[in-house]
């Protein structure tokens, strides 16, 4: 499914900054800047795969989207009105568009829960339908992501992770959201494992025309379910575009970088690329001007100066680089 | 923390007769509490009744524990001792409980300045030596089965209070928290649905250890005459006052001194037993 313009979900100059506080006084005396000014669109039915080594901030992203951190800057707009601005109640059924499928699939379910329970909570949270309803549609969706129904009187540590993935995929389905955050939802699972739930998403996604932010360090997987790619570094986006574009022809060096570090068979997708440096800065203490510049072997006088702004080219992509 | 201290302080059984402290301290507590419930059909003599030819005799078909100072029965005073004692306790660790779950729940999930706000609270408590605490509010309230038992639960709320806010700091972390959070559930519901139900082992091994220690707090005062009034049967005045004739007649002291000192070990070989089942952590290791 391709951009159609219109953006279901944007996210505009995000900021999650959390205080470093020292002393008996508690005086702050820094800031991890996790996420440090992100700006995203997310088209209806559409799939963005948000990429980036561990801790660039891909998943604070996205748990500050799904309103589990508060942001310390930036604004959400869902159909052009501004979340935060939009009152209580519209913040509510905000949260009930925003679904999020977590990482580990051994701590997201309840285990003193039977499955029928949790997947009822959020329709008894936000009182969807009248209560003797909620059981079936319980069952509907345990059938949906490829459970039998019988096993909604199961507790959690009767299933595989695979399968507790599926749970957890169907308690973020249960409130028909219009966008789901995947946070490295098979990073957890084995390999085979993996294909089926990214099966499973993306057949949800066509059938429902659901929206996904898959975060993942993955770039395989990313490959394989993402329609637009966004690459984080240290807080920022620093490349974006149409999924094949990106993978095919990288043009910020970390984006390079990053591609050439996954190990491929393919011989035509060998890069002659190397970083100067594997050490990556701290997020309290960023290199001035470009991040990434310690590390990168295009760096110039102007990237220490000079912070490059994302801006668009022509093939559809955005990216933040001075000499590309 | 407070796991490890605890530890540390009691003796821990072989891990071979871990299951059997279980099933003994169970057999203990229930045996006692039946004891109590059933006392008016168990006792054999009128609490009141004195049989004064017959003072100071030793177990006997007519008095199966012999009689005390009076001529009284001993066995029909102790089990209606173990009523008294048996309530107190109850009634305590109930209250305790119930508070300090409520205090550590609120404490642990909402932190910042309530929690620095309740923590510190707790802290005051603690602060105070318990005996002189317990002896205070008696004191105040006057003697009493619930004024003993409110006495009891000044000094013991602070550690479930303690032990339920680490637990819900780490379970608040938990991802099925997060979800629930993230599904806009209110604070409330998380706290009773989510947190609660995966804190009740803790809370469940506090209690049944705490049973024992209130028993012991309970004899105490009434040792020290800030219990029960007498006549009433309650365990720690049989024990100080049989220590009055303790020369010629230990018996009503040693009596009384060993109903506290095994219903004590039956709660608290419950507690250790219950606390290996339900906490994983204490599991493996020997």
């Amino acid at each position: 499914m391709q951009h159609d313009g219109s953006a279901l979900l944007q996210v505009r100059d995000l900021k999650v900054h959390f205080p470093i506080r020292q002393g008996v006084l508690q005086r702050q005396v820094g800031a991890v800047r996790a996420v440090d000014g992100v700006g995203f669109e997310l088209a209806r039915g559409e799939t963005l795969g948000l990429v980036g080594e561990s801790g660039c901030g891909k998943s604070t992203t996205g748990l500050a989207l799904v309103g589990l951190i508060e942001p310390t800057a930036g604004q959400v707009f869902c159909e052009g009105v501004d979340v935060a601005r939009a009152g209580r109640a519209a913040a509510l059924r905000f949260r009930r568009r925003l679904q999020i499928v977590f990482q580990d699939p051994f701590s997201s379910l309840n285990p003193r829960q039977r499955i029928r329970t949790i997947l009822r909570a959020p329709l008894d949270i936000h009182d969807v339908g009248d209560p003797s309803s909620r059981d079936e549609r319980v069952i509907a969706m345990i059938e949906r992501v490829g459970l039998r129904a019988d096993q909604a009187e199961h507790f959690p540590h009767q299933f595989s992770g695979g399968q507790r993935q599926r749970i957890g995929i169907a308690r973020a389905l249960m409130l028909e959201p219009d966008v789901i955050v995947c946070d490295e939802p098979v990073s957890a699972l084995d390999v085979s494992v993996q294909a089926q739930i990214l099966n499973l998403l993306a057949d949800l996604r066509s059938e429902l025309g659901v929206s996904l932010l898959f975060i993942s360090h993955d770039l395989g997987v990313v490959e394989h379910i993402a329609d637009r790619v966004a690459v984080m570094y240290l807080g920022k986006i620093v490349e974006t575009g149409p999924r094949d574009t990106i993978f095919s022809s990288p043009r910020h060096p970390y984006t390079e970088l990053l591609l050439n570090s996954v190990p491929s068979l393919d011989p035509r997708r060998r890069h002659k690329f190397q970083a100067s440096s594997i050490e990556v800065p701290s997020a309290t203490s960023k290199p001035s001007g470009c991040a990434f510049r310690t590390r990168c072997p295009l760096a110039t006088a102007e990237c220490a100066s000079t912070e490059p702004p994302l801006s668009p080219r022509d093939d559809g992509r955005a990216l933040a680089c001075h000499n590309r | 923390m407070a796991d490890t201290q605890l530890r540390a302080r009691r003796f821990r059984l072989p891990k071979r007769l871990r299951n059997a402290a279980l099933l003994i301290g169970a057999a203990i507590s229930s045996t006692i509490i039946l004891l109590a419930i059933f006392a008016p059909f168990l006792a054999t003599h009128d609490l009141a009744a004195m049989d004064m030819v017959n003072r100071f005799s030793g177990p006997s078909f007519e008095h199966l524990l012999g009689t005390d100072n009076f001529g009284r029965d001993i066995w029909s005073r102790l089990i209606y001792g173990a009523r008294i004692s048996l309530t107190i306790a109850i009634i305590a660790v109930t209250c305790s409980a119930i508070i300090g779950t409520i205090v550590g729940l609120v404490s642990g999930y909402f932190g910042g300045w309530i929690d620095l706000l309740l923590m510190r609270l707790t802290d005051i408590f603690l602060g105070f030596p318990p005996l002189l605490l317990v002896l205070a509010v008696v004191a105040v309230l006057g003697p009493g089965l619930f004024n003993v038992a409110a006495s009891l639960v000044v000094v013991s709320w602070t550690e479930y209070a303690r032990v339920v806010r680490s637990t819900t700091l780490s379970l608040r972390e938990q991802n099925y928290v997060q979800a629930a959070r993230a599904l806009g559930a209110s604070p409330w519901r998380i706290l009773l649905r989510e947190i609660l139900p995966n804190s009740l082992g803790p809370i469940t091994v506090l209690a049944s250890l705490g049973l024992g220690t209130a028993i012991v707090w309970e004899s105490a005062l009434s040792f020290l005459g800030f219990g029960l009034p007498p006549p009433a049967p309650t365990w720690g005045w049989s024990l100080s006052y049989g220590t009055r004739f303790i020369r010629d007649e230990p018996w009503l002291s040693v009596v009384s001194g060993a109903a506290i000192m095994i219903t004590v070990l039956g709660f608290n070989l419950l507690g250790d037993g219950l606390r290996d089942v339900l906490d994983p952590r204490h599991k493996t290791r020997g």
